[in-house]
């Protein structure tokens, strides 16, 4: 008798989620002035979640008020280990509540709640220990004596990890004394609306952290609002490329961290069960929506049939439905927008000549769906080689050198991730060396901490978060030529 | 013949070690992080209750004591063909495992139960007396009546490099056990490196095993799923390369039904249904029965058991 | 019927040494009265002996593996909930210090607060020190060349003798935020408040034998430690001033690491002495090639 894992929910009653969400300013939850309530729905079921608040121009106005406000009349003024303390009362807060918040993160984003759970939650906590941490030691961060806050931050974050990119935006930044303006995703506002009750359960000073909600307009308005100081942007390379043009000339700093379509490589001496693994959590983890996701597979030719025979055999593994059942891999795609994006880029995979592969995989019924797919026989040349698909896709190409590797992998506008597999040490560092990525994985892939510098080269943006490096980001130096 | 299509790669120790270090290495955290993702299944209601009737018919329900007694193995015996009188519907394990000399007096409680007799040989649990002693341990065993011979590697010999001795002694062990099958033990807690336990793991089934067991249960640390996850890629592996089918055995360490059942979730991922059966897998246990009758118990009448509703043996 | 008295009698605690991360009393039996500032009876506290040393050495380096070996983010985990018992144990700590320091109880309250707020600092130190005292050498060559910190083992550490819970906590904290573990020789005549804090590392997490806290008479123990060769490393901050150079030098007989005698002003920022003072520095060598 097979061994088919019966249904093993996490249960939903542990998040009590209202009909309808107002704005996050100055300390309390207030309506919208202008602006058009919308919906956020569950992209497993297309079940209705709940109505969020669209701030307007004269709500981000108030919400960028109140963070001035915040930062000149408290914060800006609080004795460092008073702010410390504060983010350690948060992170504790997201550990006490961590269940709750995984649970939700999986209705309102669709990843898996083994993901939510082990992965994003626990990482976010670590991201509010670490800088907590920061905020008494400004002097030894390496910005010179006395390095100081910028003032208020505009931040925009993605929908594919809402709250651990909530955490890696608000924590360095009211670690260094800076006060937030926060917009989370359209389609992903329900765990920065819980972090906003978090804040309150905290006794944060009010103004501090700002949460409006809203979709692009929201965004602009925040970005050209002219009381912003500091620009912080996660999302696409287009997008990104219009908030920097949106700023020039401004004194607004700005960080920016976007796409990428890194290259995960194989060569013949990998440890080919731990490669397998490596590849798999490169593209299909968080299905895909990752902005370092190794969605383009190296491998040396040599080793070809070896590596695809065990690739294929691996994806036949994986289990794809339900978010909230314990034992799901691969969870929903976050919107129909980004499902149909997915689609029609694997369409033009098809007709370029690409050979298009998934396992055998049953889609559910509702919700947005795509099986793990695999396109072999791709070039460089090829669009689905080139342009970020960001879902459930791994475009395969050969290599034979690790000198085409590198070229290979070089060979495109972005530069955020790479991934190196080898059982030799000298090559890994030989590689290392060589890639143009701001991230490199050998042996291991899609690995966070908050103590290590994550962001990109070229397209892929410029700044770094985690770490010390990524106080940078809301610093500016002390001392001479400051 | 044993080898299938591989070249002969037992010609010599020189080729053998080619073959052996010509193997995939284990990256270490890479394994351990697979073997963790694996125990995080959560396996409930009627997977669960599959699970632990199947762990308990798998099991080899082992007494290898020095202090064994003729009384002591008659008890294990009826343990084994009942492991829970109050529960008549409870599998039988697959096999009762004792030293040699108590072979006869396992066969005998056992009866025609169906309930196998494994006997451990080969100067178990080390393994270290000289091939003619180990050859006469095991015939002694299979004339007793043992169904199944564990046999232990010489570890000293792989860990200097006599590949070509350790996979000799298994083809002679193998020889000696006709007809009854054999498992052959890596100890895979001395062999230390996930590289020296796929290296062991070839080696023994080019020799010809038609088991492959971790451990003798006597060091620590004896079974881990990681060790486990990389017995079961070179069982499937082998089998690619060479048709044949190589059962696995954990032992040791295996206490709880939680534990039991992170294994069979390793088997179903990593070499599928195809093994999920007595006949391809087994778990070297002893205290593992009572803790899957608590869980069985605690499915069929909803509430907590305890010890006093299992029997000690 | 007459009415019963309306005052409780207390149930007053017993001072114990703190080892292996259990309470026991001095192997030799030995107690010896502590006073307050006016000279009024506090306790007996357990006179530490030789042996007691030499156990709560034993101690200190059957837990260094598994301290050192946690992730750096684990001991902030852990350093931190130290803080957070700290604090639920705030007037207790404030009653012990005015007691034993002889000052107000608002002055009292201001030194535990203090102590605090030094403990939630190192717990903030765990997984940055890397990060500003190691970094990746630019070497001439074709070679990967990495700094990186060490914890250096098993710490005596001489408590200073006046500053009794914030000087504790200013010299105590600093070697487990590096990944050491300690041995402390508690201040002589004002004693009870490691006793509490002992109290406070038992219930918080930390592991068995990472900190071991002795009482007893300075100059009798603290040579026995500085000679121990299964020490690391010494702070003498609480050491007799008169005994500090033979101690120094019966260190020098395993190339112990040493800080010398003498005490700071423990409510100034602590800088990064300590810390560095209990950091080897590993430097690792890696060909870069094809």
């Amino acid at each position: 008798m097979p061994f088919d894992y019966a249904p093993a929910p996490e249960s939903r009653a542990i998040v009590d989620i209202k009909a309808s969400y107002g704005l996050f300013i100055g300390g309390e939850f207030t309506d919208a002035t202008d602006g058009t309530p919308f919906k956020t729905i569950s992209p497993s079921s297309e079940e209705v979640l709940a109505e969020v608040s669209e701030a307007g121009p004269s709500d981000v106005d108030r919400a960028v008020k109140a963070a001035r406000r915040a930062y000149t009349g408290v914060w800006g003024r609080l004795a460092p280990a008073e702010r410390g303390k504060y983010l350690y009362r948060i992170a504790r807060i997201v550990q006490e509540r961590a269940r709750e918040l995984a649970v939700l993160e999986s209705l309102d984003n669709g990843k898996p709640i083994r993901e939510s759970r082990d992965v994003d939650v626990p990482t976010a906590a670590a991201h509010f220990f670490y800088y907590a941490g920061w905020a008494d030691k400004l002097d030894y961060a390496g910005l010179g004596p006395a390095p100081r806050p910028l003032g208020v931050a505009g931040q925009i974050i993605p929908w594919n990890f809402p709250l651990l990119m909530l955490s890696w935006k608000i924590a360095p930044a009211l670690a260094a004394g800076n006060t937030v303006v926060l917009k989370p995703a359209e389609t992903t506002p329900l765990t920065a609306l819980l972090f906003a009750e978090i804040c309150q359960q905290a006794d944060l000073p009010p103004g501090v952290v700002n949460i409006v909600t809203g979709a692009g307009e929201t965004g602009r308005a925040l970005v050209e609002h002219p009381d912003v100081d500091k620009v912080a942007f996660t999302g696409s390379t287009e997008v990104g490329r219009a908030i920097a043009r949106a700023i020039a000339g401004t004194p607004k700093k700005a960080t920016l961290e976007l796409g990428g379509k890194a290259a995960n490589i194989v060569f013949d001496d990998a440890p080919i069960d731990q490669a397998v693994e490596g590849i798999v959590n490169g593209i299909f983890f968080n299905q895909g929506h990752v902005c370092c996701a190794g969605s383009r597979l190296l491998v040396q030719e040599n080793v070809y049939d070896e590596v695809l025979d065990s690739l294929r055999r691996r994806l036949g593994t994986l289990r794809l439905g339900d978010p909230l059942d314990k034992n799901t891999d691969i969870g929903a795609i976050n919107s129909a927008a980004q499902l149909a994006r997915i689609r029609e880029l694997s369409d033009v995979g098809e007709s370029e000549g690409a050979q298009r592969w998934s396992p055998p995989c049953e889609l559910p019924e509702h919700g947005f769906w795509f099986p793990p797919t695999l396109f072999t026989g791709a070039g460089q040349s090829s669009r689905i080689a080139q342009e970020e698909i960001f879902g459930p896709v791994l475009t395969v190409l050969t290599f034979r050198t690790p000198e085409e590797a590198v070229a290979k992998a070089n060979n495109t506008p972005y530069g955020l991730s790479a991934g190196v597999w080898t059982e030799k040490g000298s090559r890994i560092l030989w590689m290392a060396g060589r890639l143009r990525a701001g991230v490199v994985w050998a042996n291991t892939f899609n690995r966070f901490d908050p103590t290590s510098p994550f962001g990109g080269y070229k397209e892929s943006g410029f700044g770094r978060e985690g770490g010390r490096q990524g106080l940078a980001a809301y610093l500016t130096r002390g001392g001479p030529g400051a | 013949m044993s080898t299938g299509t591989l070249p002969d790669v037992s010609r010599d120790d020189a080729s053998l070690r080619a073959f052996l270090h010509g193997l995939p290495g284990v990256d270490q955290v890479g394994a351990e992080a697979r073997a963790a993702m694996l125990s995080t299944r959560s396996i409930k209601t009627t997977s669960k209750q599959w699970a632990i009737d199947t762990a308990i018919s798998m099991i080899d329900l082992t007494t290898l004591e020095g202090a064994d007694t003729p009384g002591k193995v008659r008890n294990l015996c009826a343990k084994a063909r009942r492991p829970d009188p109050g529960d008549p519907t409870t599998p039988q394990v697959a096999a009762v495992c004792v030293y040699g000399d108590l072979v006869a007096t396992a066969k005998e409680a056992l009866g025609d139960s169906g309930v196998h007799v494994a006997a451990v040989a080969t100067a178990f649990p080390s393994g270290r007396a000289s091939l003619t002693v180990k050859l006469a341990d095991t015939k002694d065993a299979v004339a007793a009546g043992a169904d199944e011979i564990d046999m232990v590697i010489d570890r000293g010999a792989f860990l200097s490099g006599r590949y070509l001795q350790v996979f000799e002694e298994i083809v002679a062990v193998k020889q000696a056990s006709a007809p009854a099958h054999l498992k052959v033990i890596l100890e895979t807690g001395e062999l230390a490196t996930y590289d020296n336990v796929r290296r062991a793991a070839w080696l023994a089934m080019l020799a010809d095993a038609d088991f492959i067991k971790t451990s003798t249960g006597k060091i620590s640390p004896a079974a881990t799923l990681p060790v486990l996850l990389v017995m079961l890629e070179a069982v499937r592996d082998f089998r690619a390369s060479t048709g044949r089918q190589v059962g696995v055995k954990p032992a040791g360490g295996i206490r709880t039904s939680k534990d039991a059942i992170r294994h069979l979730v390793m088997v179903n991922e990593t070499v599928g249904e195809e093994w999920l059966s007595p006949d391809w897998f087994r778990f070297g246990a002893s205290t593992l029965l009572n803790d899957l009758l608590l869980q069985r118990q605690k499915l069929a009448t909803g509430h907590y058991s305890g010890p006093d509703y299992i029997t000690l043996d | 019927m007459p009415r019963p008295a309306t005052s409780r009698l207390d149930v007053r605690k017993t001072y114990k040494l703190y080892v292996g991360g259990a309470f026991p009393r001095s192997e030799s039996g030995r107690t010896y009265a502590v006073v307050d500032g006016k000279g009024s009876f506090l306790a007996n506290a357990a006179q530490g002996s030789r042996k007691d040393a030499r156990d709560a050495v034993v101690a200190a380096r059957k837990a260094f593996p598994g301290w050192a070996g946690a992730t750096a983010y684990n001991r902030g985990q852990v350093l931190y909930r130290v803080a957070e018992v700290m604090e639920g144990r705030r007037e207790q700590f404030a009653a012990e210090v005015a007691a034993a320091e002889g000052v107000t109880a608002r002055v009292a309250q201001s030194t535990v607060d203090t102590a605090i707020d030094r403990w939630v600092w190192y717990a903030g130190w765990t997984d940055k020190i890397a990060q500003v005292v190691g970094n990746a050498n630019p070497v001439a060559g074709p070679y990967f060349n990495l700094s990186v910190p060490e914890p250096t083992g098993v710490v005596a550490v001489l408590a200073p003798q006046r500053s009794a819970l914030l000087g504790l906590v200013s010299v105590v904290a600093p070697v487990l935020a590096g990944g050491s573990t300690c041995v402390v020789l508690a201040s002589e005549d004002r004693p009870l408040p490691a006793v509490v804090l002992g109290e406070v590392l038992a219930t918080s997490d930390v592991p068995a034998g990472v900190v071991n806290i002795l009482t007893g008479r300075t100059a009798e123990l603290a040579p026995w430690l500085a000679e121990h060769r299964d020490v690391n490393a010494i702070d003498l901050c609480g050491g007799d001033p008169e005994q500090a150079v033979e101690l120094e030098r019966s260190a020098a007989d395993n190339i112990k690491r040493v800080l010398r005698a003498g005490e700071p002003d423990w409510t100034s920022d602590p800088g990064l002495l300590r810390l560095t003072a209990w950091l080897e520095t590993k430097t690792v060598w890696h060909p870069m090639g094809v």
